[in-house]
């Protein structure tokens, strides 16, 4: 129980006389009965005093944030403008938080404790729960074996009530490989118009969907873009189902699922990269004369290629399934699922 | 009239003792402990603005047209969700300010629950006898990161999409189980069944957050019980606490701190747009936008995918572990396996296995700074990697090259802070103990005859001494202190 030090203020020492006098008013619990109750602070420094100064403050601050606070009430009413009402209910949280921290800091008694921290861990009070843990098995023939059985139950009951968990959802069996793409199934775009070859031009990429299926499954949206022939780097089983150059790939990435959304092509070759299609979350990037083999990025499978043909409006039909399956990996996708 | 409130409770459930110990509880202080207050500041924010968007959302897939007051928008089919978050935003009074202001508490809560975590691993606030609290906190981040990406995903605009269907491609990726899981969580395939949206809801306004509120409560029974740690000082020991008791200047300063958190948040929800998702527009599968961003607290998450390279394990006719796992799954398990382990690697590294009160500065141990340091850039240089493509539309930087770059520097960074800090702190170390610390007001100077004399100097300690002493208490740590440690024990009491 140090007297607090004298500041070099003046406020200071006036609060440190009518921090004396106040202490002598009541006296400190160690005169009294010899120490305060265990695990109690301690009075170390202690300050206290008027000041005007700040008590004005408080009452500025607490005046703004009411003005602020009945801003807000009426602003919602008239005018709800975002700006304007942030602005006021902010500004009143902030008045009245400079309020309680000036009344914290400049106008109630500032007080330094100390407290003895309490010791933990009695031994002899912790060998004396032991045994009284243990002691519930005491006369009891085959505790082993009925603590053993118990936690058997428990497990067996914990586990058949965790299996309806099962029904939330299908088997992930059939499902993924399934997409609304079969033979002759017509291509479409946005608009739900058929797609020409000279409706893709070299450079960009048109997004297609088959027509009449739900546009939300993954397996649905293709990329289709235009290679000039001669450029086309594949094998000539995979040059006859891309009519006049053009390709069709499923738009969703293999890696985690995102939506192919940018197409490199290049405009001075031969210094410059290789027309890619670029996967926006990951920068997964397929090289499109290559059949949409992967040239950089984390996916470790290519883009899935659907065959394509030309019906005799030169509409552009799918002429079969997916060559691979498409989506993100997981364990039953396979790599290598045709061999290109 | 205080008086008599006292007495009603008191007499019928005995809780003045336990008042009185409360309203003289004590608090050490330091501006380093207001960081984890101010996460549970946010938290509050979060649950008071959360009620207020709960009472307009709608968890549905269920088709609709947009027939509100924004124009770009007119006549566009949409999700409920969707057309809820929008509705909200842009129709209901005060709606905007109070989605802004929960998107800016929830990026504020994870901002100051990270830097209290650093400072908690910089202190060694993690040894004996904290480590239990420290695993709770470490859980804390982990539940809030989730929490955030549930909270980001509802309103179903095209960056909410994007993010679900990465993190359907993660849990997918789970070795043997992934295929299943994601079908249960989803119910069925990517984007899921009419249940998804409700289950999303549920585990962001109810599971979570109450969960969240139950591990806060105990972080907090705990700190109760031990009392805060604090740094050395004049008086301070490792057997006692000196601070400000509870009642009522720290009460005061503490209330003052949660109202000025919230006046922040409102402000920036107010003033400053965050995730303006009409401008987004709804997401459909097909459909993804370039540079996109998500909340800073996922990019960590988005830069490990990003730089793993196209690695997958195959058996036979199984992908045994596809790619999004190392990155999206793999990394952030370490990270936080790691930091779960850190208390024990702590203590055996440090060989240090006695009970501490006291917190050590940074400086006073090199080589845990370092180790935390050099781990703490390692996932900094993939959080980097998240961002990486709004560098690449900027410059004329090829994004291959910039991948190839950050891989090298994941390996290459972590070495060069390790040592750096090592050595940074050392210097620090030696810096205190320079003899200028103790200078005695005393300067001895050669006179023009060719002897010396000795000046006194009345103003008092030169600027480095000040300095030098004037951290938290090193009064303690060289006991035979002189001039220059007194005066700022002095000032740093006048506070």
């Amino acid at each position: 129980m140090s007297p607090p030090p004298s500041g070099p203020r003046q406020g200071r020492l006036r609060g440190l006389v009518t921090g004396l006098l106040r202490r002598r008013r009541e006296p400190s619990p160690r005169e009294g009965d010899g120490g305060p109750p265990q695990g109690e602070a301690e009075r170390y420094e202690f300050d206290a005093g008027p000041n005007r100064r700040a008590e004005n403050l408080i009452l500025l601050a607490l005046g703004g944030a009411s003005l602020a606070a009945v801003c807000f009430a009426v602003l919602f009413v008239v005018l709800p403008d975002t700006q304007l009402l942030g602005i006021a209910l902010g500004g009143s949280f902030a008045l009245l938080g400079l309020a309680a921290i000036l009344a914290g800091k400049k106008v109630v008694p500032q007080e330094i404790a100390i407290e003895e921290r309490t010791d933990f861990g009695d031994e002899q009070v912790q060998e004396e729960v032991a045994e009284m843990v243990s002691g519930a098995g005491a006369g009891v023939s085959r505790r082993k074996l009925l603590i053993g059985a118990a936690g058997a139950t428990g497990a067996t009951v914990g586990a058949s009530a965790l299996v309806p968990a099962a029904a939330l959802g299908p088997a992930v069996g059939e499902i993924v490989a399934q997409t609304p793409w079969s033979c002759g199934r017509r291509v479409v775009d946005s608009q739900d118009r058929p797609v020409k070859p000279e409706d893709v031009t070299v450079g960009t990429f048109i997004t297609g969907f088959p027509e009449g299926a739900s546009r939300r499954e993954l397996g649905s949206s293709i990329v289709l873009v235009k290679v000039p022939p001669n450029e086309l780097e594949i094998p000539a089983r995979l040059r006859a189902v891309a009519p006049e150059g053009v390709l069709a790939f499923s738009k969703i990435c293999p890696h985690a699922g995102c939506a192919i959304g940018i197409y490199r092509h290049p405009l001075f070759e031969p210094t410059s990269e290789r027309p890619a299609l670029v996967c926006p979350c990951h920068y997964s990037t397929f090289d499109v004369r290559r059949g949409g083999t992967l040239e950089f990025g984390p996916a470790g499978r290519d883009l899935p290629q659907l065959p394509l043909m030309l019906n005799p409006e030169r509409e552009i039909l799918a002429a079969g399934e997916f060559l691979e399956q498409i989506g993100p990996s997981y364990l039953r996708i396979r790599k290598d699922a045709l061999d290109r | 009239m205080i008086k008599r409130a006292v007495g009603f409770f008191d007499d019928r459930l005995g809780v003045a003792p336990g008042a009185r110990k409360l309203l003289r509880y004590v608090f050490p202080d330091h501006w380093s402990f207001l960081l984890g207050e101010i996460a549970l500041n946010a938290f509050l924010v979060l649950v008071a603005t959360g009620i207020f968007l709960a009472f307009y959302y709608t968890p549905s897939d269920a088709d609709t047209v947009y027939r509100g007051a924004y124009e770009p928008l007119q006549g566009l089919g949409m999700t409920e969700a969707y057309w809820s978050t929008i509705n909200l935003s842009l129709d209901v009074p005060a709606g905007l300010l109070m989605r802004q202001t929960h998107h800016w508490a929830a990026n504020l809560m994870i901002v100051a629950i990270t830097l209290h975590l650093l400072r908690i691993l910089l202190t060694g606030a993690v040894r004996r006898p904290r480590e239990i609290n420290y695993l709770v906190g470490v859980t804390l981040l982990a539940v809030t990161v989730l929490e955030g990406f549930a909270g980001y995903s509802l309103p179903d605009d095209l960056l909410s999409g994007m993010g679900l269907v990465i993190a359907y491609g993660v849990a997918m990726s789970i070795p043997l189980l992934g295929g299943d899981l994601s079908f249960l969580i989803w119910g069925g395939e990517y984007p899921g069944s009419a249940e998804f949206f409700p289950r999303l809801y549920i585990t962001h306004v109810l599971l979570v957050p109450g969960l969240i509120a139950g591990l806060i409560g105990a972080h907090l029974a705990m700190i109760a019980r031990q009392h805060h740690t604090q740094f050395r000082g004049k008086v301070a020991t490792e057997r006692n606490v000196v601070g400000y008791p509870l009642w009522p200047g720290y009460a005061l300063k503490s209330g003052g701190l949660l109202l000025i958190t919230a006046a922040v948040l409102f402000l920036l929800g107010g003033l400053v747009q965050i995730n303006p998702i009409w401008q987004w527009g709804p997401y459909e599968p097909y459909l993804s936008t370039n540079g996109a961003q998500p909340d800073w607290y996922l990019g960590w998450l988005l830069g490990g995918l990003r730089l793993m390279p196209a690695l997958e394990i195959q058996l036979g006719s199984w992908t045994v572990v596809p790619n999004p796992f190392w990155g999206g799954l793999a990394f952030p398990t370490l990270v936080f396996l790691t930091m779960y382990a850190w208390p024990w690697i702590d203590r055996r590294w440090l060989g240090d296995h006695r009970r501490h009160e006291l917190l050590d500065l940074p400086r006073d141990n090199p080589r845990r700074t370092a180790i935390v340091m050099s781990y703490f850039s390692w996932v900094l240089v993939v959080f980097v990697a998240g961002s990486i493509d709004r560098l690449y539309f900027r410059s004329t930087i090829p994004y291959e090259a910039q991948i190839w770059f950050l891989r090298i520097a994941v390996v290459v960074v972590p070495v060069i802070t390790y040592f750096a800090v090592k050595r940074l702190c050392g210097e620090l170390r030696d810096l205190e103990r320079h003899p200028l610390r103790g200078w005695n007001g005393k300067v001895v100077r050669r006179t023009p005859a060719g002897g010396f004399e000795t000046l006194e100097l009345e103003e008092g300690i030169p600027a480095a001494g000040r300095d030098g002493a004037d951290g938290a208490g090193d009064g303690a740590r060289q006991p035979a202190a002189t001039a220059g440690a007194s005066a700022g024990d002095e000032e740093r009491r006048a506070r």
